[in-house]
């Protein structure tokens, strides 16, 4: 089968820059991703772009068109909107393709401007990720959702808000260095458990940061590459993807997500490998209890069990199977529609050696990418190998 | 009820099968979609979610449920800034779980297992019908 290579990889600063229009952002990333891959832009043969609340902050539609053309390329172009998995979901789609041998050189990214949308604007955005009838009116907001997930977890299986102010501490002293990253500041636990609430159990400091960025990868078949001489020598090995009903209330548990079981099976099937065999993982931790939900649907952990991970120091960089080396949605910050392409962008550099943060992973062979949209009900999961 | 107690989010229409539901709360007489092999949902519903079947039938609810989840809300979007902070809860009644707000209630007096009665309720600025609780 055709495997797929990551060419060239390209991000923004994320962080607040409110008057970037997501075309000037995702201009940006794909310019550097063009650099790293050193692949000619009329070579793609089709752009696949996630972006979730593009309505609602730039009131534009029709985003895929547009972003081909931000990005210089004169080629079909499709917008994916899967909510926060948006550019997961347009991953998905060109791997596959790929494989198919339907195509050989593919423009995938994504993009979000959230921040000139004020606190307020942005909270009522990512809120339309959830069911409008039954959850958007009851006042549920996006942390609120995780929140009603975290209470739920407490009372089925324990822990507390210091086990989840350990992810956020570990997620921010990853992010020192990484200059991608929105913060880049270390903070103690004492700092998470005194912050403002946002929505209990969850305070300021539970949640990932509303960010502007973009990402953008340079995805080539192994037939491409040789041919052409392109040094990629990261391969996305795996692909799989799950789905759940829409409102936390339908499901059969309020505190696990088979949507990321689903599609790590899938991922880890098609990929030939288990969860042993993950040397590190870039997860979505849109909250902190988002992350220890996705160690226990990706295999790392029993269910019941991942929520000390992080106190216990074996998700750290010196950990046993390091998460969130980026620093996560957490601490670099999560522009929607960009960040499952994002998580890609840096597993590609931590394999390849040239991550602010690769000395800690230095002998790793296999990288895990989870990019989950909403409560979770939908996910992607890639698995990324070095082949080259 | 009055055209002005119902609203889909911004069109100022009904949304049928939402604001049928949340009628009969208001009437007392709230029910869920109980399908030919026993599961339920709630509405609006075609076919049943979890088989597949078209046949649906509106069975009574439960009078009380209980509180399986909830939250404090302080940050908040802004239909609902002059509300905070406010308790939003998942609650189950018998086949069904639902979400809605526990409202006139002090926050602190909030439990997991509280016991609950359906109501409907509005937030301050007062425009969109929800699902109330309220302590029974
Ligand atoms: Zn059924």
């Amino acid at each position: 089968m055709t495997e797929v290579r990551v060419a060239g990889v390209g991000l923004t600063e994320f962080g607040e820059e409110p008057s970037r229009t997501g075309r000037d952002l995702f201009g940006a990333a794909s310019t550097e991703a063009f650099a790293d891959a050193d692949v000619p832009r009329a070579d793609i043969e089709s752009v696949r772009y996630g972006n979730f609340m593009g309505e609602l902050s730039e009131r534009q539609g029709h985003q895929g068109p547009l972003m081909a053309e931000a990005a210089g390329v004169r080629a079909p172009s499709t917008r994916y909107e899967s909510a926060c998995a948006s550019s997961g979901a347009a991953l998905r789609s060109a791997v596959k393709d790929i494989r198919n041998n339907e195509e050989d050189v593919i423009l995938v990214g994504g993009a979000e401007r959230m921040t000139n949308l004020g606190t307020a604007g942005a909270t009522e955005a990512l809120a339309i990720a959830a069911d409008e009838l039954w959850e958007v009116r009851s006042g549920m907001t996006f942390p609120g959702a995780y929140a009603l997930m975290a209470k739920a977890y407490f009372d089925e299986y324990g822990g507390d808000r210091t086990d989840l102010a350990h992810v956020a501490v570990k997620n921010h002293d990853h992010a020192m260095g990484n200059e991608h990253a929105q913060y880049q500041r270390r903070i103690d636990v004492s700092d998470v458990l005194e912050a403002p609430p946002v929505s209990e159990p969850l305070g300021l400091y539970d949640s990932c940061p509303i960010s502007d960025g973009a990402s953008a990868l340079v995805l080539v078949s192994d037939e491409y590459a040789e041919e052409n001489g392109v040094d990629a020598p990261v391969a996305i090995t795996g692909t799989g993807q799950g789905g759940d009903d829409m409102a936390l209330q339908d499901r059969k548990y309020l505190a696990r997500t088979p949507a990321s079981n689903r599609a790590a099976e899938e991922a880890y099937a098609d990929a030939g490998i288990g969860p042993d065999d993950v040397d590190f993982a870039e997860v979505h931790d849109c909250f902190t209890i988002a992350e220890v939900l996705a160690l226990e649907s990706l295999g790392f952990y029993e269910v019941g069990e991942g929520i000390g991970a992080a106190r216990r120091g074996e998700t750290t960089a010196e950990g046993d199977v390091p998460v969130n080396l980026s620093g996560g949605l957490k601490a670099k910050g999560h522009p929607v529609g960009a960040t499952g392409t994002s998580q890609v962008a840096e597993i590609t550099e931590l394999l390849r050696g040239d991550h602010v943060n690769s000395d800690a992973v230095a002998d790793a062979e296999v990288g895990l990418a989870h990019n989950a949209g909403g409560t979770v009900a939908s996910c992607l999961v890639h698995v990324m190998e070095v082949v080259a | 009820m009055s055209d002005e107690s119902s609203h889909s989010a911004g069109t100022g229409v009904r949304d049928d099968g939402y604001d049928d539901l949340l009628d009969a709360v208001e009437d007392g007489s709230g029910y869920y979609l109980e399908c030919a092999n026993g599961h339920g949902s709630v509405p609006p519903r075609r076919v049943c979610p979890d088989c597949g079947t078209d046949d649906l039938t509106e069975t009574p609810l439960p009078e009380s449920g209980e509180i399986e989840t909830y939250t404090v809300t302080h940050v908040a979007t802004p239909s609902f800034s002059e509300d905070t902070p406010y308790v939003t809860a998942i609650a189950r009644f018998g086949a069904v779980r639902v979400t809605g707000q526990i409202r006139n209630i002090d926050p602190d007096n909030v439990e997991e297992g509280l016991p609950v009665e359906l109501t409907t309720a509005r937030s301050e600025a007062g425009t969109e019908r929800f699902l109330g609780f309220r302590p029974r």
